[in-house]
Protein backbone atom coordinates (compact mmCIF):
# COMPACT_ATOMS: atom_id res chain seq x y z
CA UNK A 1 0.00 0.00 0.00
CA UNK A 2 1.33 3.27 -1.14
CA UNK A 3 1.04 6.22 -3.38
CA UNK A 4 3.49 6.56 -6.65
CA UNK A 5 3.12 8.80 -9.53
CA UNK A 6 5.08 10.23 -12.60
CA UNK A 7 3.00 12.59 -13.90
CA UNK A 8 3.34 15.48 -16.71
CA UNK A 9 0.07 17.25 -17.15
CA UNK A 10 -0.93 19.95 -19.70
CA UNK A 11 -1.59 22.30 -21.55
CA UNK A 12 -0.86 24.41 -18.67
CA UNK A 13 1.98 22.00 -17.50
CA UNK A 14 1.19 22.79 -14.27
CA UNK A 15 2.93 19.79 -12.89
CA UNK A 16 6.17 18.08 -15.10
CA UNK A 17 7.45 14.86 -14.79
CA UNK A 18 6.64 14.42 -11.13
CA UNK A 19 8.31 11.37 -9.85
CA UNK A 20 7.32 9.94 -6.36
CA UNK A 21 6.72 7.29 -4.43
CA UNK A 22 5.59 7.37 -0.60
CA UNK A 23 5.35 3.99 1.34
CA UNK A 24 2.66 3.20 3.85
CA UNK A 25 2.35 4.86 6.91
CA UNK A 26 5.37 7.46 6.34
CA UNK A 27 4.66 11.58 7.01
CA UNK A 28 5.50 13.12 3.18
CA UNK A 29 5.46 16.76 3.17
CA UNK A 30 5.22 18.87 0.28
CA UNK A 31 6.71 21.81 0.07
CA UNK A 32 6.81 25.08 -2.29
CA UNK A 33 6.08 28.71 -3.10
CA UNK A 34 2.87 29.35 -4.07
CA UNK A 35 1.71 27.39 -7.78
CA UNK A 36 4.26 24.86 -7.58
CA UNK A 37 1.83 22.62 -7.94
CA UNK A 38 1.61 21.18 -4.36
CA UNK A 39 -2.14 21.70 -3.97
CA UNK A 40 -2.64 20.28 -7.44
CA UNK A 41 -1.19 16.97 -7.00
CA UNK A 42 -2.94 16.23 -3.70
CA UNK A 43 -6.18 16.79 -6.07
CA UNK A 44 -4.94 14.38 -8.86
CA UNK A 45 -4.07 11.90 -5.50
CA UNK A 46 -7.71 12.59 -4.41
CA UNK A 47 -9.34 11.96 -7.69
CA UNK A 48 -11.06 15.61 -7.08
CA UNK A 49 -8.86 16.64 -10.70
CA UNK A 50 -7.88 14.31 -13.55
CA UNK A 51 -4.11 14.38 -14.36
CA UNK A 52 -3.62 14.77 -18.50
CA UNK A 53 -1.38 12.17 -18.86
CA UNK A 54 1.17 10.08 -16.62
CA UNK A 55 -0.25 7.79 -14.14
CA UNK A 56 -1.20 8.07 -10.45
CA UNK A 57 -1.43 4.58 -8.15
CA UNK A 58 -2.56 4.40 -4.59
CA UNK A 59 -2.03 0.87 -3.24
CA UNK A 60 -1.94 -1.00 -6.51
CA UNK A 61 -5.29 1.24 -7.79
CA UNK A 62 -6.13 4.22 -9.75
CA UNK A 63 -7.40 7.35 -7.63
CA UNK A 64 -10.92 6.94 -8.62
CA UNK A 65 -11.40 3.54 -7.46
CA UNK A 66 -9.58 4.20 -4.78
CA UNK A 67 -11.65 7.12 -3.96
CA UNK A 68 -14.72 5.38 -4.10
CA UNK A 69 -13.54 3.44 -1.84
CA UNK A 70 -13.42 5.77 0.61
CA UNK A 71 -9.44 5.48 1.03
CA UNK A 72 -9.11 8.99 1.57
CA UNK A 73 -9.43 11.60 4.37
CA UNK A 74 -8.97 15.38 2.74
CA UNK A 75 -8.68 17.91 4.80
CA UNK A 76 -8.57 21.82 3.64
CA UNK A 77 -6.98 25.36 4.50
CA UNK A 78 -10.38 26.35 5.45
CA UNK A 79 -11.97 23.57 7.75
CA UNK A 80 -15.10 23.76 5.65
CA UNK A 81 -17.03 22.88 8.22
CA UNK A 82 -20.55 23.32 6.82
CA UNK A 83 -22.26 25.41 9.18
CA UNK A 84 -26.05 24.11 10.28
CA UNK A 85 -24.16 20.89 11.80
CA UNK A 86 -22.75 20.90 15.05
CA UNK A 87 -18.76 19.37 15.13
CA UNK A 88 -20.67 16.07 15.63
CA UNK A 89 -22.89 16.44 12.72
CA UNK A 90 -20.04 17.65 10.78
CA UNK A 91 -17.71 14.80 11.48
CA UNK A 92 -21.00 12.40 10.75
CA UNK A 93 -21.08 13.88 7.42
CA UNK A 94 -19.03 10.59 5.27
CA UNK A 95 -20.62 8.04 7.53
CA UNK A 96 -23.79 9.03 6.31
CA UNK A 97 -22.79 9.76 2.36
CA UNK A 98 -21.39 6.36 2.76
CA UNK A 99 -25.01 4.96 4.24
CA UNK A 100 -22.35 3.35 7.03
CA UNK A 101 -24.20 2.96 9.89
CA UNK A 102 -21.95 0.89 12.30
CA UNK A 103 -22.36 2.39 15.44
CA UNK A 104 -21.99 6.32 13.84
CA UNK A 105 -22.26 8.21 17.18
CA UNK A 106 -19.42 6.05 18.98
CA UNK A 107 -16.86 6.48 16.24
CA UNK A 108 -17.78 10.03 16.33
CA UNK A 109 -17.64 10.70 19.97
CA UNK A 110 -13.73 8.33 19.66
CA UNK A 111 -12.64 10.83 17.30
CA UNK A 112 -13.99 14.28 19.12
CA UNK A 113 -12.09 12.18 22.27
CA UNK A 114 -9.09 11.66 19.88
CA UNK A 115 -8.86 15.35 18.79
CA UNK A 116 -9.13 16.61 22.39
CA UNK A 117 -12.68 18.24 21.61
CA UNK A 118 -14.95 15.35 23.97
CA UNK A 119 -16.94 17.75 25.64
CA UNK A 120 -17.86 19.80 22.30
CA UNK A 121 -19.54 17.58 19.99
CA UNK A 122 -22.50 19.92 20.03
CA UNK A 123 -21.12 23.32 19.29
CA UNK A 124 -21.51 24.59 15.70
CA UNK A 125 -18.70 26.13 13.56
CA UNK A 126 -19.35 29.90 14.97
CA UNK A 127 -18.87 29.12 18.34
CA UNK A 128 -15.51 27.54 17.80
CA UNK A 129 -12.14 28.97 17.15
CA UNK A 130 -10.13 28.45 14.14
CA UNK A 131 -7.97 25.81 16.09
CA UNK A 132 -10.68 23.91 17.15
CA UNK A 133 -12.53 23.87 13.59
CA UNK A 134 -9.45 22.40 11.87
CA UNK A 135 -9.60 19.49 14.46
CA UNK A 136 -12.93 18.70 14.15
CA UNK A 137 -12.29 18.78 10.16
CA UNK A 138 -9.25 16.41 10.82
CA UNK A 139 -11.43 14.25 13.08
CA UNK A 140 -14.54 14.30 9.41
CA UNK A 141 -11.35 13.24 7.77
CA UNK A 142 -10.60 10.28 10.03
CA UNK A 143 -14.09 8.73 10.33
CA UNK A 144 -13.73 6.60 7.62
CA UNK A 145 -10.87 5.11 8.32
CA UNK A 146 -8.47 6.20 5.14
CA UNK A 147 -5.60 4.97 4.41
CA UNK A 148 -4.47 8.55 2.96
CA UNK A 149 -4.91 11.40 5.06
CA UNK A 150 -4.59 14.33 2.48
CA UNK A 151 -3.68 17.75 4.16
CA UNK A 152 -4.08 20.94 2.05
CA UNK A 153 -1.88 23.54 4.31
CA UNK A 154 -4.63 22.67 7.23
CA UNK A 155 -2.74 24.72 9.84
CA UNK A 156 -2.14 27.95 7.29
CA UNK A 157 -4.73 29.96 8.55
CA UNK A 158 -3.80 29.47 11.97
CA UNK A 159 -1.75 31.66 14.37
CA UNK A 160 1.77 30.78 14.95
CA UNK A 161 0.93 29.52 18.72
CA UNK A 162 -2.08 27.73 17.96
CA UNK A 163 0.15 26.07 15.11
CA UNK A 164 2.30 24.47 16.80
CA UNK A 165 0.15 23.36 19.11
CA UNK A 166 -2.04 21.84 16.44
CA UNK A 167 1.51 20.23 14.96
CA UNK A 168 2.33 18.14 18.17
CA UNK A 169 -1.64 17.42 18.20
CA UNK A 170 -1.22 16.21 14.42
CA UNK A 171 1.78 14.31 15.41
CA UNK A 172 -0.31 12.28 18.41
CA UNK A 173 -2.93 11.75 16.01
CA UNK A 174 -1.27 10.05 13.21
CA UNK A 175 0.82 8.06 15.76
CA UNK A 176 -2.61 6.81 17.20
CA UNK A 177 -3.83 5.88 13.63
CA UNK A 178 -0.52 5.28 11.68
CA UNK A 179 -1.95 6.54 8.67
CA UNK A 180 -0.11 7.29 5.54
CA UNK A 181 0.51 11.74 5.78
CA UNK A 182 0.38 13.69 2.83
CA UNK A 183 1.20 17.29 4.10
CA UNK A 184 1.26 20.04 1.98
CA UNK A 185 2.75 23.77 3.78
CA UNK A 186 4.70 26.29 2.57
CA UNK A 187 6.47 26.28 5.95
CA UNK A 188 9.82 24.83 6.01
CA UNK A 189 9.93 23.85 10.18
CA UNK A 190 6.27 23.02 10.26
CA UNK A 191 7.42 20.49 7.31
CA UNK A 192 11.09 19.29 8.61
CA UNK A 193 9.43 18.87 12.29
CA UNK A 194 5.93 16.48 10.98
CA UNK A 195 8.16 14.56 8.44
CA UNK A 196 9.70 11.41 7.07
CA UNK A 197 10.68 13.03 4.17
CA UNK A 198 10.28 16.55 2.64
CA UNK A 199 9.46 16.78 -1.01
CA UNK A 200 10.45 20.46 -2.28
CA UNK A 201 9.30 22.06 -5.36
CA UNK A 202 9.74 24.11 -7.77
CA UNK A 203 7.16 26.18 -9.87
CA UNK A 204 7.06 26.90 -14.07
CA UNK A 205 5.81 24.09 -14.39
CA UNK A 206 5.72 22.42 -10.82
CA UNK A 207 8.41 19.78 -10.73
CA UNK A 208 10.53 17.86 -7.64
CA UNK A 209 13.69 20.12 -6.90
CA UNK A 210 14.59 17.85 -3.77
CA UNK A 211 13.17 14.67 -1.50
CA UNK A 212 14.67 15.17 1.66
CA UNK A 213 14.74 12.16 4.43
CA UNK A 214 14.36 13.72 7.52
CA UNK A 215 17.00 12.06 10.39
CA UNK A 216 15.36 13.65 13.51
CA UNK A 217 14.29 10.89 15.91
CA UNK A 218 10.80 10.37 16.58
CA UNK A 219 8.72 10.91 18.52
CA UNK A 220 9.37 14.91 17.82
CA UNK A 221 9.82 17.19 20.30
CA UNK A 222 9.25 21.00 20.28
CA UNK A 223 12.88 21.92 21.65
CA UNK A 224 14.22 20.09 18.51
CA UNK A 225 13.58 22.81 16.86
CA UNK A 226 16.45 24.87 18.32
CA UNK A 227 18.85 22.01 17.50
CA UNK A 228 21.81 22.22 14.55
CA UNK A 229 20.20 19.10 13.30
CA UNK A 230 17.35 21.07 12.51
CA UNK A 231 18.49 23.87 11.61
CA UNK A 232 20.78 21.92 9.02
CA UNK A 233 17.45 20.65 7.62
CA UNK A 234 15.44 23.62 7.30
CA UNK A 235 18.81 25.28 5.12
CA UNK A 236 18.85 22.47 3.27
CA UNK A 237 14.99 23.07 1.99
CA UNK A 238 15.75 26.84 2.02
CA UNK A 239 18.68 26.44 -0.34
CA UNK A 240 16.68 24.32 -2.31
CA UNK A 241 13.77 26.62 -2.70
CA UNK A 242 15.85 29.83 -3.02
CA UNK A 243 15.92 30.93 -6.92
CA UNK A 244 11.79 29.88 -6.94
CA UNK A 245 11.25 32.78 -4.18
CA UNK A 246 10.98 35.15 -6.92
CA UNK A 247 8.92 38.75 -6.63
CA UNK A 248 4.70 37.94 -7.16
CA UNK B 1 10.53 58.85 29.47
CA UNK B 2 8.58 56.61 27.25
CA UNK B 3 7.28 57.55 24.09
CA UNK B 4 3.87 55.56 24.34
CA UNK B 5 2.37 55.16 28.07
CA UNK B 6 -1.14 52.74 28.33
CA UNK B 7 -2.43 52.73 31.55
CA UNK B 8 -6.67 52.45 30.05
CA UNK B 9 -9.89 50.83 30.99
CA UNK B 10 -12.03 50.24 28.13
CA UNK B 11 -15.83 50.10 29.47
CA UNK B 12 -18.23 48.21 27.89
CA UNK B 13 -20.88 50.48 25.47
CA UNK B 14 -23.98 51.09 26.91
CA UNK B 15 -27.06 49.58 25.19
CA UNK B 16 -30.38 51.65 24.94
CA UNK B 17 -32.80 49.83 27.17
CA UNK B 18 -35.22 47.55 24.80
CA UNK B 19 -38.55 50.10 25.98
CA UNK B 20 -36.15 53.08 24.89
CA UNK B 21 -35.67 51.05 21.66
CA UNK B 22 -39.48 50.30 21.22
CA UNK B 23 -40.36 53.94 22.77
CA UNK B 24 -38.13 56.57 20.38
CA UNK B 25 -40.22 55.11 17.09
CA UNK B 26 -43.84 54.93 18.70
CA UNK B 27 -43.23 58.29 20.33
CA UNK B 28 -42.78 59.13 16.47
CA UNK B 29 -45.67 57.72 14.61
CA UNK B 30 -47.58 59.09 17.07
CA UNK B 31 -46.11 62.48 16.60
CA UNK B 32 -47.56 62.30 12.94
CA UNK B 33 -50.66 60.99 13.60
CA UNK B 34 -50.85 63.72 15.99
CA UNK B 35 -49.93 66.24 13.20
CA UNK B 36 -51.87 64.47 10.53
CA UNK B 37 -55.21 65.45 13.16
CA UNK B 38 -54.07 68.48 13.82
CA UNK B 39 -53.75 69.93 10.25
CA UNK B 40 -56.72 68.64 8.94
CA UNK B 41 -58.74 70.09 11.83
CA UNK B 42 -57.39 73.41 12.11
CA UNK B 43 -56.95 73.75 8.61
CA UNK B 44 -60.67 71.97 7.95
CA UNK B 45 -59.65 69.88 4.90
CA UNK B 46 -62.58 67.71 4.28
CA UNK B 47 -62.95 64.14 4.43
CA UNK B 48 -63.69 62.68 1.25
CA UNK B 49 -59.84 64.35 0.38
CA UNK B 50 -58.09 63.29 3.59
CA UNK B 51 -59.76 61.70 6.13
CA UNK B 52 -58.51 62.57 10.02
CA UNK B 53 -56.73 59.33 11.54
CA UNK B 54 -59.45 59.52 14.13
CA UNK B 55 -61.94 58.98 11.24
CA UNK B 56 -59.69 56.33 9.63
CA UNK B 57 -60.36 54.39 13.12
CA UNK B 58 -64.05 55.39 13.36
CA UNK B 59 -64.78 53.87 9.98
CA UNK B 60 -62.22 51.01 11.05
CA UNK B 61 -64.87 49.86 13.48
CA UNK B 62 -68.20 50.79 11.79
CA UNK B 63 -66.90 48.69 8.41
CA UNK B 64 -64.87 45.73 10.08
CA UNK B 65 -67.88 43.24 8.88
CA UNK B 66 -67.40 44.68 5.32
CA UNK B 67 -63.64 44.67 5.70
CA UNK B 68 -63.71 41.26 7.32
CA UNK B 69 -65.82 39.91 4.04
CA UNK B 70 -62.84 41.37 2.16
CA UNK B 71 -59.84 40.29 3.68
CA UNK B 72 -60.28 36.42 3.15
CA UNK B 73 -60.48 36.62 -0.38
CA UNK B 74 -57.03 38.48 -0.76
CA UNK B 75 -55.94 36.33 1.95
CA UNK B 76 -56.41 33.23 -0.26
CA UNK B 77 -55.55 35.02 -3.46
CA UNK B 78 -51.80 36.20 -1.57
CA UNK B 79 -50.98 32.96 -0.05
CA UNK B 80 -52.21 30.99 -2.82
CA UNK B 81 -50.09 33.17 -4.90
CA UNK B 82 -47.04 33.21 -2.74
CA UNK B 83 -46.70 29.40 -2.51
CA UNK B 84 -46.97 28.23 -6.20
CA UNK B 85 -44.69 31.17 -7.38
CA UNK B 86 -42.05 31.02 -4.53
CA UNK B 87 -42.32 26.51 -5.14
CA UNK B 88 -42.15 26.86 -9.18
CA UNK B 89 -39.43 29.31 -8.43
CA UNK B 90 -37.49 26.73 -6.19
CA UNK B 91 -38.00 23.88 -8.09
CA UNK B 92 -36.68 25.74 -11.27
CA UNK B 93 -33.59 27.17 -9.55
CA UNK B 94 -32.97 23.37 -8.64
CA UNK B 95 -33.03 22.21 -12.22
CA UNK B 96 -30.90 25.12 -13.51
CA UNK B 97 -28.36 24.23 -11.13
CA UNK B 98 -28.41 20.95 -12.51
CA UNK B 99 -28.57 21.37 -16.45
CA UNK B 100 -27.00 24.85 -17.58
CA UNK B 101 -28.53 23.92 -21.03
CA UNK B 102 -31.84 24.70 -18.93
CA UNK B 103 -30.73 27.52 -17.19
CA UNK B 104 -29.85 29.34 -21.01
CA UNK B 105 -33.44 27.67 -22.65
CA UNK B 106 -35.63 29.30 -19.72
CA UNK B 107 -33.80 32.06 -17.80
CA UNK B 108 -34.38 34.21 -20.63
CA UNK B 109 -38.07 33.29 -20.39
CA UNK B 110 -38.92 34.26 -16.96
CA UNK B 111 -36.53 37.44 -17.47
CA UNK B 112 -38.92 38.01 -20.10
CA UNK B 113 -41.98 37.30 -18.39
CA UNK B 114 -40.37 39.10 -15.93
CA UNK B 115 -40.28 42.40 -18.14
CA UNK B 116 -44.07 42.42 -18.63
CA UNK B 117 -45.74 44.97 -16.29
CA UNK B 118 -48.01 43.17 -13.84
CA UNK B 119 -50.92 46.06 -14.88
CA UNK B 120 -50.35 45.05 -18.44
CA UNK B 121 -50.43 41.08 -17.79
CA UNK B 122 -53.89 41.15 -15.28
CA UNK B 123 -56.89 42.07 -17.78
CA UNK B 124 -54.66 39.08 -20.14
CA UNK B 125 -54.74 36.66 -17.26
CA UNK B 126 -58.72 37.56 -16.58
CA UNK B 127 -59.82 37.02 -19.85
CA UNK B 128 -57.98 33.92 -20.15
CA UNK B 129 -58.91 32.78 -16.14
CA UNK B 130 -61.99 34.48 -15.63
CA UNK B 131 -63.19 36.06 -12.48
CA UNK B 132 -62.66 33.67 -9.57
CA UNK B 133 -59.68 33.13 -7.88
CA UNK B 134 -57.48 31.59 -10.43
CA UNK B 135 -56.08 35.02 -12.23
CA UNK B 136 -55.74 36.56 -9.06
CA UNK B 137 -53.58 33.77 -7.62
CA UNK B 138 -51.60 33.20 -10.96
CA UNK B 139 -50.68 37.09 -10.94
CA UNK B 140 -49.81 37.05 -7.08
CA UNK B 141 -47.33 34.03 -8.30
CA UNK B 142 -46.13 36.05 -10.93
CA UNK B 143 -44.82 38.48 -8.71
CA UNK B 144 -43.57 35.97 -6.27
CA UNK B 145 -41.55 34.28 -8.65
CA UNK B 146 -38.47 36.16 -9.92
CA UNK B 147 -36.85 37.79 -7.22
CA UNK B 148 -36.99 33.72 -5.72
CA UNK B 149 -35.80 32.48 -8.71
CA UNK B 150 -32.97 34.33 -8.85
CA UNK B 151 -31.85 34.29 -5.24
CA UNK B 152 -32.50 30.93 -5.03
CA UNK B 153 -29.97 29.77 -8.11
CA UNK B 154 -27.56 32.38 -6.41
CA UNK B 155 -27.97 30.37 -3.22
CA UNK B 156 -27.87 27.08 -4.81
CA UNK B 157 -24.32 28.13 -6.30
CA UNK B 158 -22.48 30.13 -3.37
CA UNK B 159 -21.28 27.20 -2.25
CA UNK B 160 -17.90 26.79 -1.02
CA UNK B 161 -15.29 25.22 -3.69
CA UNK B 162 -13.55 23.18 -0.73
CA UNK B 163 -17.21 22.06 0.50
CA UNK B 164 -17.79 20.88 -3.40
CA UNK B 165 -13.95 19.31 -3.29
CA UNK B 166 -15.01 17.60 -0.16
CA UNK B 167 -18.45 16.20 -1.01
CA UNK B 168 -16.00 14.91 -4.50
CA UNK B 169 -13.53 13.13 -2.10
CA UNK B 170 -16.39 11.72 0.01
CA UNK B 171 -17.91 10.25 -3.44
CA UNK B 172 -21.13 12.00 -2.61
CA UNK B 173 -23.92 11.16 -5.31
CA UNK B 174 -25.52 14.49 -7.12
CA UNK B 175 -28.74 13.67 -4.60
CA UNK B 176 -26.87 14.06 -1.76
CA UNK B 177 -24.32 17.14 -3.06
CA UNK B 178 -28.31 18.67 -3.16
CA UNK B 179 -29.73 17.89 0.04
CA UNK B 180 -26.69 17.92 2.44
CA UNK B 181 -25.18 21.33 0.87
CA UNK B 182 -26.27 23.17 -1.71
CA UNK B 183 -30.10 23.65 -0.49
CA UNK B 184 -28.93 24.14 3.73
CA UNK B 185 -26.75 26.96 1.94
CA UNK B 186 -29.07 27.89 -0.02
CA UNK B 187 -31.63 28.92 2.57
CA UNK B 188 -30.37 32.10 3.69
CA UNK B 189 -30.97 33.47 0.04
CA UNK B 190 -34.45 31.66 0.58
CA UNK B 191 -35.39 33.52 3.41
CA UNK B 192 -34.34 36.59 1.67
CA UNK B 193 -36.15 36.10 -1.48
CA UNK B 194 -39.22 35.13 0.76
CA UNK B 195 -39.54 38.14 2.91
CA UNK B 196 -40.07 40.35 -0.38
CA UNK B 197 -42.51 38.05 -1.77
CA UNK B 198 -44.83 38.64 1.24
CA UNK B 199 -45.17 41.91 -0.13
CA UNK B 200 -44.96 41.10 -3.32
CA UNK B 201 -47.57 38.73 -3.33
CA UNK B 202 -50.81 41.27 -1.66
CA UNK B 203 -49.89 43.89 -3.93
CA UNK B 204 -49.86 41.37 -7.03
CA UNK B 205 -53.47 39.67 -5.53
CA UNK B 206 -54.76 43.49 -4.90
CA UNK B 207 -53.87 44.83 -8.56
CA UNK B 208 -55.62 41.41 -9.82
CA UNK B 209 -58.74 42.31 -8.36
CA UNK B 210 -59.09 45.83 -9.24
CA UNK B 211 -59.18 44.26 -13.38
CA UNK B 212 -62.01 42.10 -11.88
CA UNK B 213 -63.48 41.17 -8.36
CA UNK B 214 -66.92 40.98 -6.80
CA UNK B 215 -65.19 40.91 -3.80
CA UNK B 216 -61.73 41.33 -1.90
CA UNK B 217 -59.41 44.23 -0.57
CA UNK B 218 -58.61 45.55 -4.27
CA UNK B 219 -62.32 45.38 -5.09
CA UNK B 220 -63.13 47.69 -1.99
CA UNK B 221 -59.82 49.73 -2.91
CA UNK B 222 -61.77 50.53 -5.93
CA UNK B 223 -65.34 50.93 -4.86
CA UNK B 224 -64.59 53.18 -2.42
CA UNK B 225 -62.51 55.58 -4.11
CA UNK B 226 -65.57 55.67 -6.91
CA UNK B 227 -68.15 56.47 -4.13
CA UNK B 228 -65.44 58.98 -2.61
CA UNK B 229 -65.82 56.95 0.99
CA UNK B 230 -62.06 58.11 1.69
CA UNK B 231 -62.64 56.74 5.44
CA UNK B 232 -63.18 52.83 4.28
CA UNK B 233 -60.67 53.75 1.22
CA UNK B 234 -57.64 54.68 4.21
CA UNK B 235 -59.25 51.54 6.20
CA UNK B 236 -58.99 49.43 3.90
CA UNK B 237 -55.33 50.25 2.72
CA UNK B 238 -54.36 49.92 6.28
CA UNK B 239 -55.75 46.52 6.38
CA UNK B 240 -53.95 45.95 3.41
CA UNK B 241 -51.09 46.96 5.14
CA UNK B 242 -51.37 44.36 8.26
CA UNK B 243 -51.69 41.50 5.58
CA UNK B 244 -48.30 41.97 4.31
CA UNK B 245 -46.91 42.82 7.61
CA UNK B 246 -48.47 39.36 8.91
CA UNK B 247 -47.14 37.35 6.00
CA UNK B 248 -43.73 39.20 6.70
CA UNK B 249 -43.65 38.56 9.83
CA UNK B 250 -44.62 35.04 9.60
CA UNK B 251 -41.56 34.27 7.45
CA UNK B 252 -39.52 35.87 10.43
CA UNK B 253 -40.72 33.27 12.85
CA UNK B 254 -40.37 30.48 10.13
CA UNK B 255 -36.23 31.77 9.12
CA UNK B 256 -35.98 31.98 13.29
CA UNK B 257 -36.69 28.43 13.73
CA UNK B 258 -35.07 26.90 10.63
CA UNK B 259 -31.76 29.21 10.65
CA UNK B 260 -30.45 28.76 14.00
CA UNK B 261 -26.86 28.20 13.34
CA UNK B 262 -25.82 31.62 12.12
CA UNK B 263 -23.79 33.53 15.13
CA UNK B 264 -26.48 36.47 15.79
CA UNK B 265 -25.56 39.85 13.74
CA UNK B 266 -23.32 41.93 15.98
CA UNK B 267 -25.96 44.72 17.51
CA UNK B 268 -24.95 48.16 17.17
Amino acid sequence: MGITFSTSSGPLRALDGVSLAIRPGEFVSLLGPSGCGKSTLLRLVADILAPTDGLITVAGEVPASARRRRAFGFVFQDATLLAWRNAEQNILLPLEIAADARDPRQRAQRLLELVGLAAFGGAYPWQLSGGMRQRVAIARALITEPQILLMDEPFGALDEITREYMNLELLRIWDATRTTILFVTHSSPEAVFLSDRVVVMGTNPGRVKLDLHVELPRPRDPTMKETVEFARHTAALRRALVGETRPA
Amino acid sequence: MSAVQVAARVAPRRRASPTLRLLVPALGILGVLAYWELHIRVFKVPAYLVPAPSLIAQTFIEEWPTLQRNVGATVIEAAGGFFIGNAVAILLAILFVHNKTMERTLFPIAVAVRTIPIIAIAPILVLLLGNGYAPKIVIAALICFFPTLVNMVRGLEAVEASALELMRVLSATRRQILFKLRLPSSLPFLFAALKISTASSVIGAIVAEWIGADTGLGYLIVISTFEFRTGLLYATTVVASLLALGLFLSIVVLERLVIRWQPEAPKQ
